[in-house]
């Protein structure tokens, strides 16, 4: 069985396991990373949802030997600090009941506001349509989106301020 | 409400007292420290002041609350730290809370039946109002003042003749030397500074950071994993098999046969004599793995022999045809007002429908987990249970060890909806790690956690209205053909009294003249469970649509044909366990704020439409307006659902309009896609695929109008699931005209030709 290298929130990892184990169980056994979790194990529900090279990415159906060498980001990794708009976002409008499938809709909403800073309901319904929350959040999850993009624009604005850009 | 969780109720108040008494002698102070406070804190334990199960104050002004009921989502450790800290008057910002292992000093710690805030609410601000006591007592001694001169806020005693303050934490060496008070007053309403506010979920920034630990998380040293192949059929059982391939397989430890074991009632209660066949863990065989890939490899691997078992011949085609042939007949009556054969007999207009819904899972998205130390006669979980002291019971009975030899540590629950109200996969944990003698996390895949679920039961409805010259109703009767849940929790088949699973008939009961609700049963080996919001979620169904059809047979608004049936002011009564007399005023309330807040009669486009429901229940009175639109080809959209709650004294707005929300999309899933079958013993679906969910595109807009109240609280978790499938059907046919008396709705009808 031979090491595959991997490297997770910025940082490298060798992993010994057969190369058809999917990368969400390498995250959760292996490297011990749980905010990522376990749903469905055939992509339906959304729940495992990665950055694989900043691609929102269903680790449950993702072999480990398909991203060898590739740069994943978690739950995790989105921040050091809860700081991300998303994260930000989600706690103002009070999004999460049990939680247990915020990771994977977090994760997919930052994918999606990094190449879309004003998405429309029907962007996010489109972008989250293949994630499954069973306490029904989704009224909040989309208010959440909307907060974050704004934080998310305001927050590139203050940057190019503080940096003197102008458009 | 089930007999089991009403007794609950009366339970818990019991085993606080005794609490309430242990605290008075001092017992329990310096208790859980261990859990976070560091090695070498033995002597800041003295100063800790744990005047009771649920609170602690520490030297430094941090308080501790101990959450004893199960968090998956509904916010038990939210609103219960809100209402320990509302008559404790601590400063929210330095509350933290302790998720109580299992421990008979909190009492019953079953969550479920909307119980955790109404069966808290007495119990929990005795706790706070007594600490808070103590604290001011310890401070007037210090200050040598009449305690009753002392008010307190945010952890703070202040003395305002003096102008003198102490913090809670520099009064918690001298409050815990001081005897627990017994009653003391409690807060006035208006008084409350915490209760009634929008609170932030305490667990939000753990959950948003992936660092909230479920079930499913845990990990603990030496562990394995196993994946366990069950019995394809109900019943069924391992007869011999082969593990060559799977132990050849790299990272496969053991495989080990899971024994068949006979499984004690739920909720610790004795089983009847008179129940039919007794529930038991069916067993399987276990692969146990270095990982949970490995493991579940290694289950792929397996060559097993199965004996097919009673359930082999279970379908639900013959459980339909069974069920539609009961309501024929006569079942037993379990309400009976006037002579209703007789009025709807001489009634000059009849209406009649029949109902039928579906078997359904819970899929709650952590799939079921346990992890499971067994060695040295001890047994430790992990566990995402709702209900861990039957879990207990369960395990005491399944590895033959004394009670005090079970430790159980209830985590966060991805979910739980009912499910977790069983214990199997706990059972079945223990015993794998016992065979294995290692601690043991056994994780179950989706497709497990859908083919052997405790699933909500199917149900038949057949309807009768009688209505008299002046469209009055006469009579109403409801015959109502299902499997039991009940007896399952009891530890049979049947339940060991009639009278239970009535829950959700509601209104008209006990305001029309004659009236009658029968009940017979489907016997059946597929395993039924609670699930939010129990027998309400059926018999409410069949109710609040057939009340639309009597309207139209009337000629009367749906809307009116209610506000009539309140008018009669007879007294109706809760069913199903729930005694508590019904405010017929607080339902009449509800209903005409959800038809004001949703312009109910405005004219609507063609192909779109209003429906309502509305019930109560668990405490609370709630309505739902429902508005959708129809396309051509049958596709029912719900675009917006307008709800009033009155729910008595909210603990925390935001969190009862999330439930309502969530509550309204479990429901909703249910009503359009839900639905469970069987072919020869064996559950025909296994994934999100199969057995579909709403998604986010789907989203109604929903609206919640919370009216003010201090009536005592309700619950918030079930009630907003029933009412959403009937509001929705009552809506399709107010914008086609066509009645869809079949749960999943079967939307094909619909199309236009």
């Amino acid at each position: 069985m031979n090491a595959i290298a991997i490297t997770v929130n910025g940082q490298a990892h060798s992993v010994e396991v057969s190369p058809d184990t999917p990368l969400l169980w390498v995250l959760r056994d292996t490297l011990g990373l749980t905010g990522t979790k376990f749903g469905c194990g055939m992509a339906l529900c959304g729940a495992c949802t990665v950055h694989v090279e900043g691609e929102a990415t269903r680790s449950c159906t993702t072999r480990i030997s398909a991203v060898s060498g590739k740069n994943i980001t978690t739950i995790e990794g989105l921040s050091s600090d809860g700081s991300h708009p998303a994260q930000v976002a989600w706690i103002e409008e009070q999004a999460p009941q049990c939680g247990y499938c915020q990771a994977g809709m977090i994760m997919t909403a930052a994918a999606l506001l990094a190449k879309n800073s004003a998405p429309t309901d029907a962007d996010i319904d489109d972008a989250l349509s293949g994630h499954i929350c069973r306490c029904g959040t989704y009224q909040r999850i989309r208010a959440a989106v909307h907060q974050a993009a704004s934080k998310h624009s305001s927050a590139g604005a203050a940057k190019q301020a503080a940096r003197g850009e102008t458009r | 409400m089930t007999a089991a969780a009403r007794k609950d109720l009366q339970v818990t108040r019991r085993d606080f007292l005794k609490a309430g008494a242990a605290g008075g002698a001092g017992l329990v102070i310096g208790f859980h420290l261990s859990s976070y406070l560091p090695a070498n804190a033995a002597e800041a334990d003295r100063e800790v002041f744990a005047p009771n199960a649920y609170i602690e104050v520490a030297p430094s002004g941090d308080i501790r609350l101990w959450i004893a009921r199960s968090e998956m989502g509904q916010g038990p450790r939210t609103a219960l730290a809100m209402i320990l800290a509302e008559e404790l008057d601590a400063d929210w910002a330095r509350v933290k809370i302790v998720q109580a292992d299992l421990d008979a000093k909190y009492g019953d710690q079953t969550t479920g039946g909307s119980l955790s805030i109404r069966s808290s609410w007495d119990p929990l601000r005795q706790a706070g109002a007594a600490a808070r006591a103590m604290l001011v007592a310890a401070a007037a001694s210090t200050w040598n003042i009449p305690a009753d001169e002392c008010a307190t806020r945010d952890s703070v005693v202040m003395h305002a003749k003096t102008n003198r303050k102490l913090e809670y934490g520099a009064l918690a060496a001298k409050a815990s030397a001081l005897p627990v008070p017994k009653d003391v007053p409690l807060k006035k309403p208006r008084e409350y500074r915490i209760l009634g506010t929008n609170q932030k979920r305490v667990d939000g920034e753990h959950i948003v950071i992936g660092e909230a630990h479920y079930g499913i998380d845990t990990k603990v040293p030496g562990m394995l994993y196993a994946a366990v192949a069950r019995p394809p059929v109900f019943g069924g059982r391992v007869q011999k098999f082969d593990a060559t391939r799977a132990q050849a397989l790299p990272g496969v430890r053991q495989v080990v046969e899971v024994p068949v074991v006979e499984m004690p009632p739920l909720f610790g209660e004795e089983r009847k004599e008179n129940s039919g066949h007794q529930h038991y863990l069916w067993g399987g065989v276990a692969v146990v793995a270095d990982s949970t890939w490995r493991a579940m490899a290694g289950r792929r691997a397996l060559t097993i022999d199965w004996d097919a078992g009673a359930g082999a011949d279970e379908s639900t085609e013959k459980q339909r045809a069974t069920c539609a042939e009961l309501v024929k007949g006569h079942g037993k009556e379990l309400r009976k007002i006037g002579d209703p054969e007789a009025a709807f007999a001489a009634a000059p207009k009849k209406v009649e429908a029949e109902y039928e819904l579906p078997f359904l899972a819970h899929t709650p998205m952590e799939p079921m987990n346990c992890t499971a130390l067994v060695r040295d006669g001890k047994c430790e979980v992990w566990a995402p249970v709702q209900n861990p002291g039957g879990m207990a019971t369960a395990l005491v009975k399944a590895l033959g060890l004394p009670a005090s030899s079970i430790t159980i540590h209830v985590t966060l629950l991805g979910g739980g909806f009912g499910r977790r109200l069983n214990i199997d996969y706990g059972v079945e944990a223990a015993l794998i790690s016992r065979a294995a003698g290692a601690p043991v996390k056994v994780q179950w895949t989706r497709e497990d956690d859908v083919r052997y679920d405790y699933y909500r039961p199917m149900s038949h409805h057949r309807l009768r209205a009688g209505l008299d010259a002046k469209n009055n109703v006469s009579a109403w009767l409801h015959h109502i053909a299902a499997p039991s849940t009940d007896g399952v929790y009891v530890g049979g088949d049947l339940p060991d009294s009639g009278g239970t699973e009535l829950a959700g008939v509601g209104l008209p009961n006990g305001t029309v003249p004659n009236y009658m609700v029968e009940q017979s049963f489907l016997h059946t080996v597929v395993p039924r469970g609670y699930w939010r919001s129990v027998d309400v979620s059926w018999n409410h169904f069949a109710v609040q649509s057939f009340m639309d059809e009597v309207a139209a047979a009337a000629g009367k608004d749906p809307l009116e044909l209610r506000r009539e049936l309140i008018a009669t002011k007879q007294a109706a009564v809760g069913e199903g366990g729930d005694e508590r007399p019904i405010n017929l005023e607080r339902l009449r309330r509800v209903l005409d704020l959800a038809a004001e807040k949703s312009e109910w009669g405005k004219p609507l486009p063609a192909r779109r439409g209003r429906g309502l429901a509305a019930l109560y229940g668990w405490g609370t009175y709630i309505a739902y307006v429902a508005e959708v639109t129809v396309t051509k080809d049958g596709a029912v959209r719900v675009d917006r659902v307008t709800c009033a709650l009155d729910c008595g004294q909210v603990i925390n707005p935001g969190m009862a309009a999330a439930q309502i929300e969530g509550g309204i999309v479990f429901g909703l899933t249910a009503a359009l896609y839900g639905e469970i079958t069987f072919e020869g013993g064996q559950t025909q679906q296994s994934n999100f695929d199969n057995y579909p969910m709403l998604r986010i595109g789907e989203m109604p807009r929903v609206e919640v109008h919370i009216v003010p109240s201090h009536e005592s609280p309700g619950g918030c978790g079930e009630p907003p699931v029933p009412s959403i499938a009937p509001a929705v059907a009552n809506a399709i046919f107010a914008a086609t005209g066509k009645r869809l008396r079949r749960l999943p709705f079967q939307t094909q009808e619909l199309a236009q030709a």
